[in-house]
């Protein structure tokens, strides 16, 4: 907003009149510079790659690149395995967004810092952590293995879980900050009615901040869909069992980068897809 | 005003087993709220007192959403303070209603049916009659935004009926209408209070909203109840310049002595009553006259130096602050105001009649 | 740079004295059946007895199969040409050519497989042809003390065993898939690892119980886990090829660390590490 915009407290009517009927005679307002500019470049920065992943795709080979069965094998593997991690998140990040936003106990700061961690741990630590936490010799690992006979690593359900690591920093993010913006007066009013904490919050506050958790989510599935590192560290690579798109990508490149390319425009565009129905679903606020 | 307590001069003797006895403590840094309040079944009292008193927080404190730090709640003999506030047979209408935007206005108010574990079909009947009963049954599918003020302060008070409390608590229930709507929906609100069989407390900072809906008026200032009684009562004789303010009174205490009442800031007011000892005088400021000159043909002994501090249009009158010798509010007409000049700054002789001034104890 | 420099190196080279010397010498032995790898890439009087006019930071891009002997070298190139420095990016040998291709500056590349260099110098990323300076041979890498008693390659198809493979794109697992498949055994692991090194701590951290990997990296691991040798493995050894690239800053010292690596002082810190002579 400019200066000139400022609707003055101390203008009088008389001055203040013909200025806002000239803004709305002259149409739009400018926008600065110094936003618009940094703006388009940032705009720019963002979309020249995907753009130069077209400009050199393939195009003539990439039916055929299309064809084999381990293209469609590794999509639908990343689907559903981002899909559940997704679950998962949602699930168990939803409540802890809410501890995170509603309750008051010693250390929250701290909890709250170690939530966003894997946000800024490099996924491939992730995944080593996550080998001696949950492997098979892992703390809590090897007693899965001794008294269910669970190993989870170079299994699907380790994809889901390095996903899920990896990604449900962004839905409680996400979802406790909705939270934190939500009237808290709204669960006050459920409680008066007779309403519990728990019922209030599945009656009231759930319905209220659906719009932050549906955009939490799709982060939080879009992370989980581009997850590399914590995958191949924790659950390893296998054809239809854990290799996802990512992993098969990265594995093309080595030697085939035309193939990758055309596997990273099937994700893209499996996302775009994704994304752009998710939005016209359920993203619009109500 | 002339709304008469159901149970007058009950509410003190019954009040350890039946209606509201509680002392409400609550601590807060630089704030303390101490308000003992007693109501009987079937009476409404309101709490009225200015920003900040801590009205919020007693009603707050009887919801069960603000713990007590001491003092006691019971309620129909029952203690309530260690209650949390879903179990309490509480129902509150609060300032901005907080109707659940998701939800219709038939499914708010069976909100509270069911959270009681009534059947949703049963639940859904009873919003219904509910409803009804506001005049609202066509409006039964519409979500809140939809509604207007008036409807949803409706809907907010068939959700706090519909749980059957024991106790109403409506937190400024006019204060988010427009004048004209405020009309409409008091005389409702008014009919629906006299109807309900338990104790209503109302939270306000209107007078004329106290007057009008509640038997009986507590007046808090600064977390401390200063006068309590029944809304004539306290009109006629604030105890505090804010109650004298709200009813329109100059207000004043000083030492009597026969006729007069030597103020504590020294001027002193002439009146028609005998009295000694500490007393309050008050008058209307439509009792005074101003002029421009010192008068010489009145007769009034009541006469002040003053200067006009500001003025205020109320309806066809001018309403003057003053100050000088003694802080007071005059009325005047609009005609008067322009033929006196008056703006601020003007100095001005005031005068009233003793006839017109009122002493009583303080 | 030019042929006459080369020329001058060699005199130069001949003179070397001193600590130089033993470099200097198995520089000149092997060059017989390398000079094309000390060809163009060479330039100005780098000769190991000049080593004072060697200076600058050298970067080697090597497999991550390397990464323990030529650190060790590094360190030793340091010493003994005060001023430099050098620098190393260990990676899958595929991803490393896919960077060198990619344009990234590096002056040496070492890789696990003559096929990923041959991506190097088909893209004319290579200054000169590249040279074999070892070999590396794969054996079986389980947990210390055995316990799954793996004795040979047909063990790893035992039921209920977790073996862990490179993928085939990456050198590992090429020379395990031509291992297998000389060998016609039908092996079905658990993952295909994008490369050796994430092969090898799947079974140091007892996730999988064996891995088909070099042996320097059994080696490397320093008894964290124990290699099983096998006899397929003489079938399917990888050359490992070595060469100065065009894209390089500092030529003379890529030279320099070439012909370190070919010494006989380098060929023994490598043979200390499992390799085998080329």
């Amino acid at each position: 907003m400019t200066p000139l915009d400022k609707p003055g407290a101390a203008t009088g009517l008389r001055t203040g009149r013909p200025r806002r009927r000239r803004a709305g005679a002259g149409g739009r307002r400018v926008v600065p510079l110094p936003l618009l500019l940094p703006g388009l470049l940032a705009l720019a920065f963002l979309l020249l790659p995907l753009l130069a992943l077209l400009v050199r795709a393939p195009w003539r080979s990439l039916p055929e690149q299309l064809g084999s069965t381990e293209v469609w094998q590794a999509l639908q593997l990343s689907l559903i395995s981002a899909t559940a991690a997704t679950a998962v998140s949602l699930v168990l990040g939803v409540p802890l967004a809410w501890l995170l936003a509603r309750t008051d106990f010693p250390g929250r700061g701290l909890v709250r810092a170690l939530v966003t961690l894997p946000l800024v741990l490099p996924p491939v630590v992730g995944g080593v952590a996550l080998l001696l936490a949950l492997g098979r010799n892992g703390v809590v690992g090897r007693w899965l293995d001794a008294w269910f006979g669970i190993t989870l690593p170079f299994t699907t359900t380790g994809v889901v879980i390095a996903e899920a690591f990896v990604a449900m920093p962004f839905l409680v993010i996400s979802v406790e900050g909705t939270l934190r913006a939500a009237d808290p007066r709204y669960e006050e009013a459920a409680a008066t009615l007779g309403a519990s904490r728990f019922t209030a919050f599945r009656r009231v506050t759930l319905p209220l901040i659906a719009p932050g958790i549906a955009a939490g989510a799709v982060l939080a599935w879009a992370r989980a869909l581009g997850e590399f590192g914590a995958t191949i560290t924790f659950a390893g690579n296998f054809p239809g069992r854990t290799q996802t798109m990512p992993l098969s990508v990265y594995l093309a490149l080595q030697n085939d980068p035309e193939a990758a390319i055309a596997l990273s425009l099937v994700l893209l565009t499996v996302s775009i897809a994704v994304l752009a129905a998710l939005r016209d679903r359920w993203m619009t606020t109500p | 005003m002339t709304h008469t307590t159901p149970h007058p001069d009950k509410h003190l003797a019954d009040s350890t087993t039946t209606g509201l006895n509680a002392r409400l403590v609550v601590d807060r840094p630089a704030f303390r709220l101490d308000v003992t309040l007693t109501a009987a079944p079937g009476e409404v009292v309101a709490l009225l007192g200015p920003n900040g008193a801590g009205k919020t927080t007693a009603l707050r404190a009887l919801a069960g959403l603000t713990p007590l730090t001491d003092g006691h709640l019971h309620l129909d003999g029952t203690p309530l303070e260690h209650t949390p506030p879903e179990s309490r047979p509480v129902g509150v209408v609060f300032q901005d209603y907080l109707l659940f935007p998701h939800l219709s206005a038939l499914d708010n108010v069976a909100f509270g049916p069911r959270c009681q574990g009534v059947g949703k079909a049963e639940a859904r009947a009873r919003a219904a009659a509910w409803l009804d009963r506001m005049g609202l049954a066509d409006h039964a599918a519409t979500r809140p935004r939809r509604l207007s003020g008036g409807q949803a302060q409706r809907v907010a008070l068939a959700r706090a009926l519909a749980t059957r409390p024991r106790l109403l608590l409506l937190d400024e229930p006019l204060a988010a209408l427009d004048a004209r709507t405020r009309l409409e929906v008091r005389a409702g609100l008014r009919r629906h209070l006299a109807e309900f069989e338990a104790v209503s407390v109302l939270v306000t900072h209107d007078p004329l909203d106290a007057m009008v809906l509640a038997d009986r008026l507590v007046v808090v200032e600064h977390g401390r109840v200063v006068q309590q009684g029944t809304p004539a009562g306290i009109a006629r004789h604030p105890r505090t310049d804010y109650i004298a303010r709200l009813v329109g009174l100059n207000l004043y205490r000083g030492q009597a002595a026969g006729h007069t009442v030597r103020l504590d800031t020294g001027p002193a007011v002439t009146t028609t009553e005998e009295l000694s000892g500490p007393a309050f005088v008050a008058f209307p400021p439509s009792a005074v006259t101003l002029f421009r000159d010192r008068p010489s043909g009145v007769s009034a002994r009541n006469l002040w130096r003053c200067e006009v501090t500001g003025l205020e249009t109320h309806g066809d009158r001018i309403r003057a602050d003053l100050t000088g010798e003694l802080p007071l509010a005059a009325d005047l007409t609009t005609v008067a105001a322009a033929e006196l000049g008056l703006r601020p700054g003007t100095p001005v002789w005031a005068t009233v009649k003793a006839t017109q001034t009122h002493a009583y104890p303080a | 740079m030019t042929r006459s420099v080369r020329r001058t190196r060699r005199t130069l080279r001949l003179a070397g004295a001193g600590a130089a010397a033993a470099l200097a010498l198995s520089a000149c032995s092997s060059s017989a059946d390398s000079s094309g790898a000390s060809g163009a890439g060479a330039s100005g009087s780098a000769g190991a007895s000049a080593s004072p006019e060697l200076s600058g930071t050298v970067t080697v891009f090597a497999a991550a199969s390397l990464k323990e002997s030529f650190t060790t070298l590094g360190e030793e190139f340091e010493h003994r040409h005060p001023g430099t420095k050098v620098s190393f990016n260990f990676s899958g040998s595929d991803a490393l050519a896919a960077s060198i291709t990619g344009g990234a500056p590096a002056d040496v590349f070492a890789a696990a497989s003559p096929r990923t260099m041959k991506t190097v110098t088909d893209a004319g990323a290579a200054s000169g042809a590249p040279v074999t300076f070892v070999r590396n041979q794969l054996e079986i890498a389980t947990r210390p003390g055995n316990p799954a008693k793996v004795s040979s390659l047909k063990d790893l198809t035992k039921s209920g065993l977790k073996v862990v493979l490179c993928d085939k794109t990456v050198p590992c697992g090429a020379a395990a898939r031509k291992a297998l498949d000389a060998a016609g055994i039908e092996l079905t692991p658990v993952s295909y690892e994008q490369d050796v090194k994430s092969a090898l701590n799947k079974v140091r951290l007892d996730e999988a119980d064996a891995a088909v990997v070099y042996k320097t990296d059994v080696k490397a691991a320093k008894g964290k886990v124990q290699g099983v040798e096998f006899p397929e493995s003489a079938g399917a050894v990888n050359d490992y090829p070595i060469t100065a690239l065009k894209n390089g800053r500092n030529a003379e010292a890529a030279q320099a660390f070439i012909t370190l690596v070919r010494s006989a002082d380098g060929q023994k810190v490598l043979g200390e590490a499992g390799f085998l002579k080329p």
